[in-house]
């Protein structure tokens, strides 16, 4: 086996010197009636090319070459090439979690910077050295929040992407901590009114998204105001970070819990994301994770460490802030290198293109549609309503045209009927754009066009999660 | 500093090299956009009150300035590719180079989470594969992939549990854990509203039977245990735990960790454990990542698969979909379907393997253990007689009696070119040295760390304070956590002018 250094000479050598007359005396420990006496019924050892071979036919029947029209949660930009070329440096991908720091500065000072940057983006006073993802870094912090503030209810707004609530739903099941929802109003904004009314004496806090699902940027200051008030925290979750750029930074938030794939990292079907907690330096305490400081050697020269690690479970065990130990240090160190690539005028240039893209988006796919949530900034999505179904288009432009259309909102908001999530980002052609519209205007005989004014709009009454 | 049984490693220059931040001057820039094909647009009246007045602060610097620093700042990590990294239960065993190119093959590492299912065909398919080798490998009956690593699949596992009981009428209230079980394991029972119970070792440094038979009652939900544990010790009661544990209604979880000891040796689906979770950063060849991503699969028994998380992959006329119509699930532990890109790590590594390699691995991880414990035996103390498997713990004791501790020896094998061992873990030893060479290390560099540690050993006899301010070759000294710790600095910030 090409990955095991050892000749069968060495092996026996081996043997010999710890006295062990075969191999399987080392394995005698686990039962004989355990022990494996047969190979495992799994595929043969492969060539290195018969391996290359077969993901890239599995990469064939993925399709490449797609354009893309579809983001909702995960967002298709480019990523500059530095980024591979030095993530693949062998220091970087082969080390593990920095417990050594005389020998892992490297890792700690590109930390170190990941968390400067994330403060400077979101305006926030300190961040983490990462999470698994948006969505349970949404999960975290809404956990984080009932610690913080010893209130047992969390409010999450229904414009939150969906599957980010269902993981918050999983976490926060057996904590004690029943969720509610509160709803968006005609411009796809969270209803104010409605949140402040839900808001009790035992809020620890209320969830929102921005830009939300429907790709609307929420207004953080109004909603913290109302938050506030109550004594309940803000957490905003950012799924679109390139929207920092150019957006307003939720600076009025407690915590911040944010997907950064938008910087530099690949689609991938989903993951390796990296998601990222920041707050206040008051709550630094009560943050999950890693955290990377700044400290002296004997010699007074700076370095770094992890730390703060009373907070952690290898310290704490079950009275630790969570159970996270690993986390997604090396697509951190990517989303480190995208920032540097663009940096200061790079990235808002790039957010001015993302804005542009996908206003002429909005304005030739709405011309074959109804455009909902109108009436609100956004940033690179919008929400189209169909008279097609939404799934059936999506089919179609993928079969004709390569175009990977917008998401179908119908599983999750089934009261916006045939409406769809799009998202254009500075890779999305303008070719693409306008094949995507004129296919939506050859709909298949049959469909309902929505009557003018009369979309079905979306059902404005707060719902109660089930528990 | 003596050096002459430092034969691993040699000092060079390294170069020195500021924060990012500290590169940044106006009008610098590592990137050029593309040219527009529509209309550009004024952002302030497109975003109104909600534009961003002051950019981020972010640096401006070029793409040589960008290569040359994180080039420099790799330099002065330590990793598996310089050699040998023996952190006990961890597995740092080599990446293989095929893993990460047909992970960043176009139509995989470009594919959308929500693209439509007949161009994810081939997704699903690495997904469907991996699970199939999986449950093969560990013996269970079903799996999910959707943990993001392996605290997560801890998680993910107990939720299962409870969700089982519960549908058996009593969720119950409390979980056992074994003193030498890692910190996630209870933090993971506490997420998921159970009580921790602390269960003790023998002096085999196994489960306590009678204890468990004492503590196990209809209030307890099971028991997490790492097999081996954390001691490196395989627990051959282990069909006996099961069975005090299912008597009562309770559940075996298997944290697979240590699976690197089993693969192709012995399936935990077949010793009765119910729900376990893997680590494909340890088992599977992905890489560590300086700190993840990882990957924390779960693996379960017939009776637990009803509550996997949603979606779970089926397959219809040989067209595999996304199947979310589970009513018993325990929902979405994660957005998405997991770490996708892990999974095609390891399924290049089984692939690469094949059934045959993947014994080999495991046999050649047990041989390396066994002989490091040998010939270091007698120099260190070894707190448990018991047969080890893929990992052996030594004790600082005889080094302690000199003044020296198990981190004070983890420094000075810096010196000697190597990343320390687990230090001070599992607590169940005092002063812990915990070491894991996995299969990857040949003969030659398994004698150098033999060497070095032997050299540490009479070191700390003849000129302890070398070992005490180890290590002296690295660029930085023993740093300071106290004072970070004390008065936090966790980002940086420009000098005030």
């Amino acid at each position: 086996m090409r990955y095991l250094p050892k000749s069968p000479a060495e092996r026996r050598q081996m043997l010999d010197a710890i006295g062990a007359n075969s191999i399987d005396e080392l394995f005698a420990p686990i039962p004989a009636e355990f022990r494996l006496n047969h190979e495992l019924n799994i595929p043969r050892q492969m060539a290195e090319s018969e391996i290359v071979e077969w993901f890239r036919a599995r990469a064939a029947e993925n399709g490449s070459g797609y354009q893309m029209l579809l983001g909702a949660g995960a967002y298709n930009h480019y990523r500059p090439l530095v980024i591979d070329s030095l993530i693949s440096r062998g220091e970087w991908f082969t080390a593990y979690t920095p417990y050594q720091p005389e020998i892992a500065q490297g890792t700690l000072q590109a930390i170190f910077e990941f968390q400067t940057m994330i403060c400077e983006l979101t305006g926030m006073e300190v961040a983490n050295a990462s999470m698994y993802d948006g969505s349970t870094a949404a999960a975290e912090a809404v956990m984080m929040a009932m610690r913080i503030t010893g209130r047992h209810h969390g409010i999450l707004a229904r414009s939150v992407h969906p599957e980010y609530r269902e993981v918050i739903a999983t976490y926060a099941k057996y904590q004690g901590l029943p969720l509610s929802e509160v709803a968006f109003t005609e411009n796809g904004r969270v209803d104010l009114a409605a949140l402040d009314a839900a808001i009790t004496d035992q809020t620890a806090c209320v969830l929102i998204q921005s830009p939300n699902f429907f790709g609307t940027i929420e207004d953080v200051a109004a909603v913290a105001e109302v938050v506030h008030a109550k004594g309940a925290l803000l957490v905003v979750s950012i799924a679109e970070a390139l929207s920092l750029a150019i957006v307003r930074p939720p600076a009025e938030a407690d915590i911040v819990s944010m997907e950064a794939q938008s910087f530099g990292v690949p689609l991938s079907y989903g993951g390796p994301y990296a998601g990222v907690i920041a707050t206040r330096e008051k709550f630094i305490r009560q943050i999950p994770g890693r955290l990377a400081g700044q400290t002296v050697d004997r010699n007074g020269k700076r370095g770094f460490v992890l730390t703060l690690s009373t907070r952690e479970q290898h310290i704490r065990r079950e009275k630790a802030t969570s159970n996270i130990c690993t986390n997604q240090a090396l697509v951190a160190l990517m989303v480190n290198i995208y920032l540097d690539v663009y940096g200061r005028e790079g990235l808002r240039g790039l957010a001015e293109q993302n804005l542009a893209k996908a206003a002429y988006a909005r304005k030739a796919l709405g011309a074959r549609g109804k455009l909902l949530f109108e009436g609100a900034p956004r940033f690179n999505e919008f929400v189209l309503q169909t008279a097609e179904d939404s799934c059936e288009l999506s089919h179609r432009l993928a079969d004709k045209h390569k175009i990977v259309g917008g998401l179908p909102l119908r599983k999750f908001y089934p009261e916006l009927g045939n409406a769809a999530v799009w998202c254009a980002t500075e890779l999305t052609s303008r070719e693409a754009i306008d094949t995507a519209a004129s296919e939506i205007s050859q709909a298949p005989a049959g469909g309902h066009a929505p009557a003018a004014g009369s979309a079905a709009l979306p059902d404005l009454a707060g719902s109660e999660v089930k528990r | 500093m003596s050096s002459k049984d430092i034969r691993k490693a040699g000092t060079h220059i390294s170069q020195n090299e500021g924060l990012i931040f500290e590169h940044s001057s106006p009008g610098k820039k590592a990137f050029r956009l593309r040219e527009l094909d529509v209309p550009s647009v004024d952002a302030a009246s497109e975003l109104g009150s909600m534009l961003r007045t002051d950019p981020a602060p972010l640096p401006e610097v070029s793409e040589v300035e960008i290569v040359r620093h994180f080039t420099r700042l790799s330099t002065w990590n330590y990793a598996v590719d310089h050699g040998m990294y023996p952190l006990g239960s961890c597995t740092m065993k080599y990446n293989p180079r095929v893993n990460e190119a047909v992970a960043r093959l176009d139509g995989i590492a470009g594919a959308h989470p929500y693209q439509p299912d007949e161009i994810s065909q081939g997704a699903l398919r690495i997904m469907k594969a991996l699970s199939d080798q999986l449950i093969e490998i560990t013996g269970m009956d079903a799996i999910t992939l959707q943990p993001a690593a392996g605290a997560h699949g801890e998680l993910t596992g107990i939720l299962l549990m409870r969700a089982y009981l519960e549908s058996q009428g009593n969720p119950r209230k409390r979980v056992l854990i074994p003193d030498s079980a890692h910190g996630t394991n209870p933090a993971t029972a506490a997420m998921v509203g159970y009580e921790v119970e602390n269960l003790r070792s023998n002096e085999r440094g196994m489960v306590d039977l009678a204890a468990l038979e004492a503590q196990m009652n209809d209030e307890v939900a099971g028991l997490m245990l790492t097999n081996p544990n954390t001691l490196g010790i395989f627990d051959e009661q282990i069909a006996k735990i099961a069975e005090i544990l299912h008597r009562k209604g309770g559940l075996l979880y298997m944290d697979g960790a240590n699976m690197n000891a089993l693969v192709a040796k012995a399936r935990p689906g077949d010793f009765g454990v119910d729900v376990m979770h893997l680590n494909l950063h340890k088992t599977f060849s992905t890489p560590h990542g300086g700190g993840g991503p990882g990957s924390g699969p779960v693996a379960c028994k017939r009776h637990l698969e009803p509550f996997l998380p949603k979606p779970v992959i089926a397959e219809e006329n040989g067209e595999l979909r996304l199947d979310y119509d589970r009513p018993h699930s325990i929902g979405r532990v994660r957005a998405f379907f997991g770490n996708f890109g892990m999974f095609v790590r390891a399924l290049a590594y089984i692939m690469a393997n094949g059934p045959d390699g993947l014994r080999q691995t495991t046999e050649d991880a047990v041989l390396n253990a066994n002989y490091v414990r040998k010939q270091l035996e007698g120099t260190f103390e070894l707190p448990y007689s018991t047969p080890t498997m893929h990992e052996t713990v030594f004790s600082d004791k005889l080094q302690s009696k000199l003044g020296l501790r198990t981190g004070d020896i983890a420094k000075r094998l810096i010196d000697y070119g190597f990343h320390p061992y687990t230090v001070s873990f599992p607590m169940v030893v005092n002063g812990a040295m915990m070491i894991e060479p996995t299969e990857s290390e040949p003969l030659e560099e398994l004698d150098l760390f033999i060497d070095a540690m032997k050299a540490i050993a009479r070191e700390a006899i003849e000129e302890p304070e070398l070992v005490k301010n180890a290590p002296h070759s690295t660029r930085l000294q023993r740093l300071d956590e106290t004072a970070a710790a004390r008065k936090p600095v966790l980002r940086w910030k420009p000098e005030e002018k």
